[in-house]
């Protein structure tokens, strides 16, 4: 009876970890033209982590950097090859006009701190 | 979210420009509050907007505006990082306290036994004991692990906190209720989960040491900029933060002094060592008129000089901002591990519950225990660091070198195609050549010196402004020759000039010029011809209607082209020249330098087209310009290199930028780029190799043929320095050779 109770765990966690971390998504956080969208980069993780704006708005997004780990210093938009340097318990702040329907990641140096910018 | 933002105003005379730019200021939507100060020229503006919203609105009031802002403080940075790197080591320290004695006392047979009640007591307190070391030493990563999960995300910490975890709460079970698991498989871990925190907390501090110095061609540029200078107001002279220099005010630099602004010299002359920034070893000549860059040394003279750009607009800024640009930028040699990297970890969770279930199921007797440590060893060895940072941390390092070269990349695709040029394309004038006619030769007749020639020729020129003119008033200052008075000066177009010197009738042209004022030439056809031969531009110089002497002009090539196109040429690159410049001309430069093929007479538009063909035959091309005319062929190239002769380089214009005007940069660039290149795939193998190779051994692959499983300890071990070792590898790059120079 226990092989099978915990093979069976051992399939749905499986399916679980699937479902998590590549089927579902977070909560989105609605960039406007207006105000800039702070995002805390603190404990290997930034906050929030999906951005939705629309198509030829203007966006800014202002990175607050409370994280001590090197690996947080800098956050990188690969596909438009920019980079933002976060002082330590300071901030900046980067201005994007995405002119395409798609995905933005942004990560930092080793992939670990993970973000996207969805523009639809 | 409001913020504080300092402007230097430029333009302002009177209190009514004061109200215009505050009107103008408190006009743009955002801002809450805007003042300015008449005696410091500064604005102090408070609201949510960006600078450049502030800057735009300035100078649609007619006025000019830059951001007060130094550069970021390194030293601040340090100290941060230092105490980053104490709690790190403190945290390994603790957690090995507790880990080391339990695994030396584990190996020597001196702990209790578990099934006693005194050994479970001591088990249960040593568990305890564990948990604070999770807590204060391993904190961070079960606080990163819970904040990354719940944004459906995953990442090192992930790995780090379920192994031990997992370590734990097992280790906990068998402590407490032994009886539960199989004889077998009582055994606690618990030493294993403070070692490998230990270990990995230690890996991080060393990985952060070794990473100090990858970026240390950032501070190098960094530390170049002075933090204060000396600003001349209402005739006083005071030593001010560099933040509070405005525009258009009056600096006093005295030799041996960094330069604090970019500004124009305004008083007084003196050598500048630009040498940091251009990595021209010669020093500068600067006099009233001439610029002077931020982060440059004042050698001999105390000069004055106005302020032109401030904060991050001068060119020592706008380097650091490129390098940090380009140092973050991947190639795309980097975009597999960067989609591996992307599903690492999700990907390592599964194999380690499909590691747990084969051991579970196949394991028999020893399943449960030996799939908590299989389970275990694959969380810990997997390292995704390694392959996240194998291209990012070469590039940096690899931009950071060239850039202490005089070399810009503008990024990592750029530094990649380097790699891979095939063939090189060289403009002549100013790529090859100085870009500026200067005096070779002289040839004198009648028993005239070359001195009185060159005198009499320099006397007359100096009203002119062409540039053979130039060269020949050059040629005779250079020489300390004083110029006489000229009366009766005529000119006449695309000829010559004609005057009387001290009393004699001087003329000064070509040979269509001599001829037409019937001035035998024929003396000196030999002569004539011979120069021509060897691209000479011909001067004639006449005395009271006879020929007295000849001075050839041409664009001298620069010393170094000859030697700088053998090392390109040594690294198999074909040279191909490409100018407006006439045939003859043309061939006899790229004789003199070994240039393979010649292309002449080609318009500038035209010269994208000609890159275009050689493209078309299967070539990688790279253009060597000056960053202006060259444009659109530099564009069109797979890689645009544009060459300036001191700070005056357009930055923006080419993918690598040649602060030194020198074709030794090329050479240098491909040599970089290649060994980075080369860097980064090996970072690369080795991340990849270590991955697939490490993730099977944990989990047990080699069990059924060697009866190997491998210690989640050392496990942690290999973790903790797969990416000390990228980072190590990446490091070499600061030292490589980049082959013979002069």
């Amino acid at each position: 009876m226990t092989p099978i109770i915990v093979n069976m765990l051992g399939v749905s966690l499986i399916a679980l970890i699937i479902y998590w971390f590549w089927l579902s998504t977070p909560r989105k956080i609605t960039a406007s033209e207006t105000m800039p969208i702070e995002i805390r980069v603190k404990d290997g993780v930034y906050t929030p982590s999906y951005i939705e704006t629309k198509k030829g708005d203007t966006i800014r997004l202002r990175f607050v950097r409370e994280d001590p780990s090197p690996c947080a210093e800098k956050v990188i938009f690969n596909s438009l090859n920019k980079s933002l340097e976060l002082p330590l318990n300071g901030s900046a702040e980067i201005e994007l006009h995405p002119e395409e329907v798609g995905e933005i990641d942004f990560t930092c140096e080793m992939q670990m701190y993970r973000g996207k910018l969805i523009v639809k | 979210m409001a913020s504080e933002h300092r402007l230097s105003i430029a333009g302002m005379s009177c209190a009514g420009c004061v109200a215009s730019v505050e009107k103008a200021l408190q006009a743009v939507n955002g801002v809450e509050s805007a003042s300015v100060n008449f005696a410091e020229h500064t604005a102090q503006v408070r609201g949510d907007v960006t600078v450049q919203t502030l800057i735009d609105a300035v100078k649609a009031a007619g006025y000019d505006a830059a951001e007060l802002r130094g550069l970021d403080d390194e030293a601040e940075k340090e100290i941060a990082e230092l105490g980053y790197y104490r709690a790190l080591l403190r945290k390994a320290g603790v957690a090995a306290l507790v880990g080391v004695p339990l695994f030396v006392g584990g190996m020597a047979g001196l702990l209790p036994d578990l099934l006693t009640p005194a050994g479970q007591v001591f088990w249960l307190l040593i568990g305890l004991a564990t948990l604070g070391v999770l807590i204060y030493s391993g904190g961070h990563f079960f606080i990163g692990a819970w904040k990354a999960l719940r944004l459906h995300n995953a990442n090192m910490d992930t790995l780090i906190a379920l192994g031990t975890g997992t370590a734990w709460v097992y280790s906990m079970i068998v402590a407490a209720f032994p009886a539960t698991v199989p004889s077998l498989a009582q055994h606690a871990y618990f030493e294993a989960a403070a070692i490998i925190i230990a270990l990995i907390n230690f890996g991080s501090a060393l990985e952060m040491r070794a990473r100090g110095k990858t970026s240390e061609a950032i501070k190098r540029l960094i530390g170049l900029q002075p933090k204060t200078a000396r600003v001349v107001r209402d005739g006083q002279e005071i030593d001010l933060s560099i933040d509070a220099i405005g525009l258009a005010e009056t600096l006093r630099v005295r030799p041996g002094e960094r330069i604090a602004v970019d500004g124009v010299l305004i008083e007084g002359h003196s050598t500048v060592d630009e040498s940091m920034l251009t990595g021209e070893p010669l020093p500068a000549t600067k006099r009233e008129g001439d610029e002077v860059v931020a982060g440059t040394i004042n050698l001999s003279g105390t000069f004055l000089y106005q302020s032109r750009r401030i904060g991050k607009d001068t060119v020592l800024a706008q380097i650091i901002e490129m390098v940090r640009q380009a140092q973050a930028t991947k190639p795309a040699i980097g975009r597999l591990a960067d989609k591996v990297a992307a599903v690492f970890v999700p990907t390592v969770l599964i194999i380690a519950v499909i590691t747990f279930l084969a051991w579970f199921n196949l394991g028999q007797s020893l399943g449960i225990s030996y799939a908590i440590v299989a389970t275990m060893t694959v969380l810990i060895i997997a390292c995704p660091c390694a392959l996240g940072l194998a291209t990012p941390i070469s590039i940096m390092v690899g931009v950071g070198r060239a850039a202490s070269l005089g070399i810009l990349i503008r990024n990592g695709e750029a530094l990649q195609q380097a790699g891979r040029l095939t063939t090189v394309i060289l403009d002549k004038t100013g790529t090859v050549t100085q870009g500026k006619p200067a005096l070779t030769q002289m040839v004198t007749y009648e028993n005239v010196s070359e001195a009185e020639v060159l005198q009499l020729a320099a006397s007359l020129e100096a009203v002119s402004e062409h540039p053979l003119a130039q060269a020949v008033v050059e040629a005779a200052q250079a020489r300390e020759l004083s110029l006489n008075p000229v009366d009766q000066f005529i000119a006449t177009a695309g000829e010559g000039v004609s005057g009387k010197v001290l009393e004699q009738q001087i003329h000064v042209g070509n040979l269509r010029f001599m001829q037409a004022n019937r001035i035998d030439c024929d003396m000196s056809q030999v002569d004539a011809q011979a120069l021509a031969d060897k691209a000479q531009t011909l001067i004639y110089v006449a005395r009271n209607e006879k020929l007295a002497g000849l001075i050839a002009v041409a664009d001298p090539i620069k010393p170094d082209s000859a030697k700088a196109i053998q090392r390109l040429h040594a690294i198999g690159m074909k040279i191909v020249m490409l100018t407006g410049d006439n045939q003859r001309s043309a061939e006899a430069v790229a004789n003199q330098v070994g240039i393979d093929e010649v292309i002449a007479e080609v318009q500038p538009q035209d010269k994208g087209k000609k890159v275009a063909e050689l493209q078309r035959q299967n070539q990688i091309v790279a253009m060597v310009g000056d960053g202006i005319n060259d444009a659109p062929a530099l564009a069109q190239a797979d890689v645009g290199f544009a060459i300036g002769s001191g700070t005056d380089i357009a930055i923006e214009s080419a993918d690598i930028t040649l602060m030194r005007g020198s074709l030794h940069g090329v050479a240098d660039a491909i040599a970089i780029s290649r060994a980075t290149v080369r860097n980064i795939k090996q970072n690369l193998f080795g991340a990849f190799i270590y991955n697939s190779l490490g993730i099977p051994v944990a989990a047990g692959i080699l069990y059924p043929v060697m009866g190997l499983l491998l210690n989640p300890m050392i496990a942690g071990a290999a973790m903790a320095l797969s990416s000390v070792t990228v980072v190590s590898n990446a490091n070499r790059l600061r030292l490589i050779s980049l082959g013979d120079k002069p």
